[in-house]
């Protein structure tokens, strides 16, 4: 059994007097991919949030390879290597693919970024060329390879993808869930926050679901995959 | 007569006097462009930098001297005030920053009336007058030293937005605030870091002002509202446009003086700004999405 990366517990958080988490309970193992499924406004991008320390929690407890990390800065979360890609990316549209890219690397030594910058070219060659356009100017599909390959500048352990497929064409959806099987076959922990549901089980080791704020049903993915009754019954499918 | 050497002088002139506009309003543009806001404290500021340089000046250090060192104090002045009283103030609402900043004002103003009157005040330099000899023209070696101080502070601010990772942290925050704390920015140290920069700009501004114009608690008002015109032509949050903007301004002011009379010479600058505002609505270098 291998290690645990990520530990959870009672996690509350919410929006002023909007409370969106109510207790949520996750594991996550060093070197496995695990998905959180679940309908629009569940609650999955307030848990990223809460994770990476862009919100307070208001209860619970967060512990990243054997620290308490709830209620840290998001700074200090990005440091011991917690990185969060967002839904809807983030980019910064005025500066070039480079400034994004070297900007993920913001925590990290100098002497680190060319290496890992090369790094991230070979994950993404596309980029490569772009390197001096404005992040503004790239298409859906490029822009979402940016805000990965600034995620993966910030030398991630485990890193949060929230819906990366999302307005990829299918061709590049397909590449998006074959990248990320990739980025973890090269030893980077992940939890995959997704609506793609079936390509999400498929490379997941484990699934959640969550539903008004928690998580209610958990398992390995290839059984939630298989059981077509609790997937219609949970993922509406 | 209007001959091509007073047209000439006049231009040298107005670029000389632009440049500094440039500089104070630099700082405007730069606070406008990562914090959303319109810094109400500028002139104020200005004002107490020109008072810190007469009193340096009192004690016998010249203003030229007394510039890096009051640009560092006033770097962490305005670092302090933007980390300390404006930022926690606001409560993250930007129509509160621009309150407390009003308030902000307002108090150094009051300050500096209390503690110094409304006396005007300048000093007497050895080279107040002195003249540099620039082929067929002289001009002000003051005003010549404000203008290369004010175009090396611009380069520099520049370079430092460009190449330096607290540079590209600003530009980060000033147009995605989440997506920099999500590799680690922490957006209250970039708007202090960025009013503190302001505050240095004003603080040179300051000495090298002092040695050709007077200082008193309200001096500021009439720069700013100068400033604040060069913000709005150069395009809002633009540091290119402002120094631009101020050169294009100090050029006009000087050129509609020697035309129209020293009374209608500021006629000019709100001409050429509504002209360019009617032509690019954005400003000079506004961003045009
Ligand atoms: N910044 C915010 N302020 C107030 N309420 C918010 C904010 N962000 C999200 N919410 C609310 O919190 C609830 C959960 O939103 P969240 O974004 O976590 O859902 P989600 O599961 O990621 O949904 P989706 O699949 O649509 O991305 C929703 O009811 C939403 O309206
Ligand atoms: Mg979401």
């Amino acid at each position: 059994m291998a290690e645990t990366l990520l530990s959870v517990r009672g996690l509350h958080a919410g929006y002023h007097d909007l409370k969106v988490l109510r207790g949520v309970d996750l594991d996550i193992a060093e070197g496995a991919v695990v998905a959180v499924l679940g309908g629009n406004g569940a609650g999955k991008t307030t848990l990223n949030k809460t994770l990476s320390g862009l919100l307070r929690p208001e209860s619970g407890e967060i512990v990243f390879d054997g620290r308490r990390i709830d209620g840290e800065s998001a700074a200090a979360i990005v440091s011991v290597g917690l990185i969060h890609v967002p839904e809807g990316r983030k980019l910064y549209p005025d500066m070039s693919v480079r400034e994004n890219l070297e900007l993920g690397a913001y925590k990290r030594g100098r002497p680190a970024r060319a290496r890992t910058l090369e790094h991230v070219l070979a994950v993404f060659p596309r980029l490569r060329e772009r390197l001096s356009q404005r992040a503004g100017t790239l298409s859906g599909g490029e822009q979402q390879m940016v805000a990965i390959g600034r995620g993966l500048m910030g030398q991630p352990r485990l890193l949060i993808l929230d819906e990366p497929s999302l307005g990829l064409a299918p061709r590049l959806v397909d590449e998006m869930f074959e990248l990320i099987r990739r980025l973890n076959r090269d030893g980077t922990t992940i939890l995959l926050v997704e609506q793609n549901v079936m390509q999400s089980l498929e490379i997941a080791d484990i699934a959640h679901v969550m539903e008004h704020g928690a998580l209610t049903l958990s398992g390995p993915a290839r059984m939630l995959a298989e059981d077509s009754a609790l997937a219609k019954a949970y993922l509406g499918m | 007569m209007l001959t091509p050497d007073i047209l000439a002088a006049a231009v040298v002139n107005g670029l000389t006097t632009g440049a500094v506009y440039a500089l104070i309003a630099v700082g405007l543009t730069l606070v406008y462009g990562v914090l959303h806001i319109v810094n109400f404290a500028h002139g104020a500021i200005l004002a107490a930098a020109m008072f810190a340089a007469y009193f340096a000046f009192q004690y016998g250090v010249d203003p030229y001297v007394a510039l890096a060192p009051l640009a560092v104090v006033f770097f962490g002045l305005g670092y302090a005030a933007q980390r300390l009283v404006i930022g926690p103030a606001s409560h993250g609402e930007d129509r509160n920053v621009l309150l407390v900043t009003l308030g902000l004002s307002i108090v150094i103003e009051n300050l500096l009336l209390a503690a110094f009157s409304s006396d005007t005040r300048s000093i007497n330099t050895t080279y107040g007058f002195a003249t540099i000899r620039l082929g067929p023209l002289f001009v002000s070696l003051p005003k010549a030293i404000g203008f290369g101080v004010s175009c090396a502070v611009g380069m520099t601010l520049w370079a430092l937005l460009n190449y330096t990772d607290i540079g590209k942290a600003i530009r980060a925050v000033a147009k995605e605030r989440m997506g920099a704390r999500l590799v680690g920015i922490d957006p209250p140290h970039v708007f202090a870091v960025t009013f503190g920069l302001s505050a240095a700009c004003l603080a040179i501004a300051a000495c090298v002002l002092l040695p050709v114009y007077y200082v008193d608690p309200r001096v500021g008002e009439a720069y700013v509202l100068i400033a604040f015109t060069i913000v709005v032509l150069g395009g809002m949050g633009s540091i290119a446009g402002a120094m631009v903007g101020g050169l294009l301004i100090g050029v006009v002011e000087s050129l509609s003086g020697l035309l129209l009379g020293d009374s209608l010479g500021q006629l000019g600058i709100y001409l050429i700004f509504i002209l360019v505002l009617l032509l690019r609505p954005r400003g000079l270098f506004g961003a045009t999405a």
